[in-house]
């Protein structure tokens, strides 16, 4: 089952490549994971996808919380949490694309922030699940480039990850 | 005042009580040298190969639980040590590293014996540091030794670039260190050990079974305490030995792939596990599917959580120190009425001393070869028990575990995790600088003992009376018995052809050697060499080369699936 882990570490360097290779060095998968440092900087913090047995999980949790530098670890699954991901979209906007692409950005409330004779940029927020299904909407032969951020979690109402 | 980068370092390392810093010098820990050169408060052992420097180290750790000091130079220096941190980290042993780095503008330009310490070192450390501000270096190395040596310890590296020993700040180094990033568990809870106690007291056939944490908790005590105080069986990890007395009436031997027949059994046939600082590895369970198969109980004490439910899912977990846990249960079975129940608890006795009767470490005592074993027998018996003991990694060491009977904790130095070859010699240096009146024996095999062979040099620098208990059967023997049992007898590579003459070499050394090829020999040379106290003896076993290490339980395999002798199973007796 999918995870979303947030954690909170000294923003210290070196501090991302002990949880990545972690990871890789432990064979746990790891589907997307973004760091910055937070309102305070000596802190950063980091949403890490992931994937695995309750087991698996488990582990994974209790060995992010065992490197030195890791201040605090959540499993935001263990509640209910707010999952967002940001893309970014080049596609087609030459003949019926340039409306086609509109209709469809509409309804997935994205925004054409860039427009070119022959493209727009579309910015789509969501859950990684609404992302993908835009690119299913869409015509596959419109894309032409993808960009997106990996998923951020936060906690639900008095959920909160803080020191 | 202020002091150099180098100096502040030297000062740390007093300040930490350090008595002992092995080494090797280099390009960029040059000023390092010039400052220890001129202090006389630790003495700092030149070891011929780095390896070796970090190995002693580990053992000087392992055989008093003071934290180990390694110094070692950049690039290649740093990367010779590899492998005596990564031996250190598998068995969690408290050690500081302390490498020379180029200097910071250097960094990343692939400078002259440059290696990126930190990031080569990240998979196989507790934690490490590159220190790139002078001002930060006192309270780095303050950080490393608090980091070594608390909740599970391990060892941490500090990379030290080359200016940074140059630089000068004002030195003090703190008293305390304060991390929130780094807080172990150290008691126990409370609710989870009245669990524990509650099933421990109800069990039928119960098993206590207990690890390296408890010889690195120094808990032995208190295991004794506890074991005493229920009447149960008990048994250890290779990693355990000597943290409950073998010649006790209650100590079933090592358990594991090559365990007893009774440690085994009664391992895989109880209902109640009471598992301390040990951590239910490859070696020790076999196959964990197989050891599932049984319905028990199984009871975790852990200071590290990340042990705990990792290969064997745990039913009462205990996060803790083991010495605090075992404190607190002693306290609750002094207060509880309950006792053990008298019949199951014969019963279990009964079965139990049935798997004795089978007497699975008997050998063949009447063969004109020497035995392996009874080199192994003798030297327990000449040593009276008390000497320390370090071992390479192969049969020698199987043996060493299973026919040196260890009464006390920090006696038995061996590489259990990693599993590495070399350690012997080096181990021994360390012990025996940490002992310089006791007894050191290092059991060895002609293939491990070549691996750090230039070690002999130090041993004859430094004084060393270590005595080399050489088991020579020419074989890669672990290797062989492998290749004979799995693959078809094909012996590849495993024969160790053009082996030096090891007396003349030892003597060439400095050292006493001997040549022992005759039984009846082994224990009149034993006694000759252990009463040269101020000599180093290397002494070359001439031993049977098809002898074998059982029991065993072949990889994959259970625990009551184990081989006795040769190509006799638990199913044909």
């Amino acid at each position: 089952m999918k995870h979303l882990i947030s954690l909170l570490m000294e923003n210290e360097a070196g501090a991302l490549s002990r949880v990545a290779g972690l990871f890789s060095a432990r064979g746990y998968n790891i589907e997307s994971l973004t760091v910055a440092p937070t309102e305070d900087p000596t802190l950063s913090r980091m949403t890490i996808v992931t994937s695995g047995s309750e087991e698996v999980i488990e582990q994974i949790i209790k060995q992010l919380n065992k490197l030195v530098d890791v201040v605090k670890v959540l499993d935001l699954n263990d509640g209910r949490f707010i999952e967002r991901e940001l893309m970014l979209v080049k596609v087609k906007a030459t003949g019926v694309f340039r409306d086609e692409m509109q209709r469809m950005c509409e309804i997935f409330r994205g925004r054409i922030i860039d427009v070119a004779d022959n493209s727009y940029i579309i910015e789509l927020t969501g859950s990684g699940s609404k992302l993908d299904a835009f690119l299913d909407a869409i015509d596959k032969t419109a894309i032409l480039e993808t960009v997106r951020t990996g998923a951020s979690g936060i906690g639900r109402g008095e959920r909160i990850l803080k020191l | 005042m202020e002091l150099s980068g180098a100096e502040i370092i030297t000062r740390c390392l007093q300040e930490e009580k350090i008595k002992f810093v092995f080494g090797y010098p280099g390009g960029a820990v040059l000023d390092i040298y010039d400052a220890i050169f001129k202090q006389d408060y630790f003495k700092h052992i030149l070891v011929r190969h780095e390896q070796a420097a970090v190995h002693a180290a580990d053992a000087y750790s392992r055989s008093t639980g003071l934290v180990g000091v390694a110094l070692v130079t950049s690039g290649p220096g740093a990367t010779n040590a590899i492998t005596g941190i990564a031996t250190a980290y598998m068995d969690s042993i408290p050690m500081v590293v302390i490498s020379g780095q180029v200097s910071t503008p250097g960094i990343g330009m692939d400078a002259f014996q440059e290696v990126d310490m930190v990031g080569i070192t990240r998979p196989c450390v507790k934690h490490n540091f590159l220190v790139k501000d002078v001002n930060e270096l006192a309270s780095t190395i303050k950080k490393a030794f608090y980091i070594a040596a608390s909740g599970r310890p391990g060892p941490v590296v500090i990379d030290i670039p080359k200016d940074i020993t140059q630089f000068k700040a004002k030195f003090s180094y703190p008293k305390t260190v304060a991390m929130r990033s780094y807080n172990p568990v150290l008691k126990g809870h409370s609710g989870q050990i009245k669990k524990a106690i509650k099933l421990l007291l109800e069990a039928k056939r119960p098993m206590i079974y207990t690890g390296g944490g408890v010889v690195l908790g120094d808990a032995s005590a208190l295991l004794v305490k506890l074991v005493k105080k229920l009447g149960y069986p008990v048994t250890n990890t290779l990693m355990g030995l000597g943290g409950y007395p073998a010649t006790d009436e209650q100590f079933l031997g090592m358990l594991g792939m090559h365990g007893t027949l009774e440690a085994n059994m009664a391992m895989q046939q109880s209902d109640v596990i009471l598992a301390v600082g040990a951590r239910f590895d490859d070696r020790v369970v076999g196959n964990p599917a197989h050891f599932l198969n049984q319905p028990r109980t199984i009871i975790h004490i852990d200071v590290d959580p990340s042990s705990i439910s990792k290969r064997v899912k745990v039913d009462v977990p205990i996060v803790g120190d083991v010495k605090n846990v075992l404190t607190d249960m002693l306290a609750l079975l002094d207060e509880s009425d309950k006792t053990p129940s008298e019949s199951a608890l014969k019963a279990w006795w009964q079965l139990i001393n049935g798997w004795r009767k089978e007497k699975c470490l008997e050998f063949d005592r009447s063969s004109d070869i020497i035995k392996p074993q009874d080199v192994i027998e003798k030297l327990w018996q000449v040593t009276k028990g008390e000497a320390f003991v370090t071992s390479d990694v192969g049969q020698h060491q199987m043996w060493a575990a299973q026919y040196y009977k260890f009464d006390k904790p920090r006696r038995w130095i061996n590489s259990g995790g990693l599993g590495t070859m070399g350690v012997g010699l080096p181990y021994a240096m360390g012990v025996q600088l940490a002992h310089p009146e006791a007894q050191v024996a290092c059991i060895t095999g002609e293939g491990s003992i070549q691996m750090n062979i230039q070690e002999l040099s130090t041993c004859n620098q430094f004084h060393l009376p270590i005595k080399v208990i050489l088991l020579n059967n020419r074989y890669l023997g672990m290797v062989r018995q492998w290749q004979q049992f799995f693959y078809e007898n094909r012996y590849s590579e495993s024969y160790m052809d053009s082996l030096p003459d090891f007396v003349k070499l030892a003597e060439s050394y400095g050292h006493v050697g001997m040549k022992i090829e005759n039984p009846a020999d082994i224990e009149g040379a034993l006694k000759e060499a252990f009463a040269l106290k101020d000599r180093f003896v290397f002494m070359n076993f001439i031993t049977d080369q098809k002898e074998n290490v059982f029991p065993m339980v072949p990889n994959g395999k259970g625990l009551s699936e184990l081989i006795l002798a040769e190509r006799i199973t638990v199913e044909d007796l």
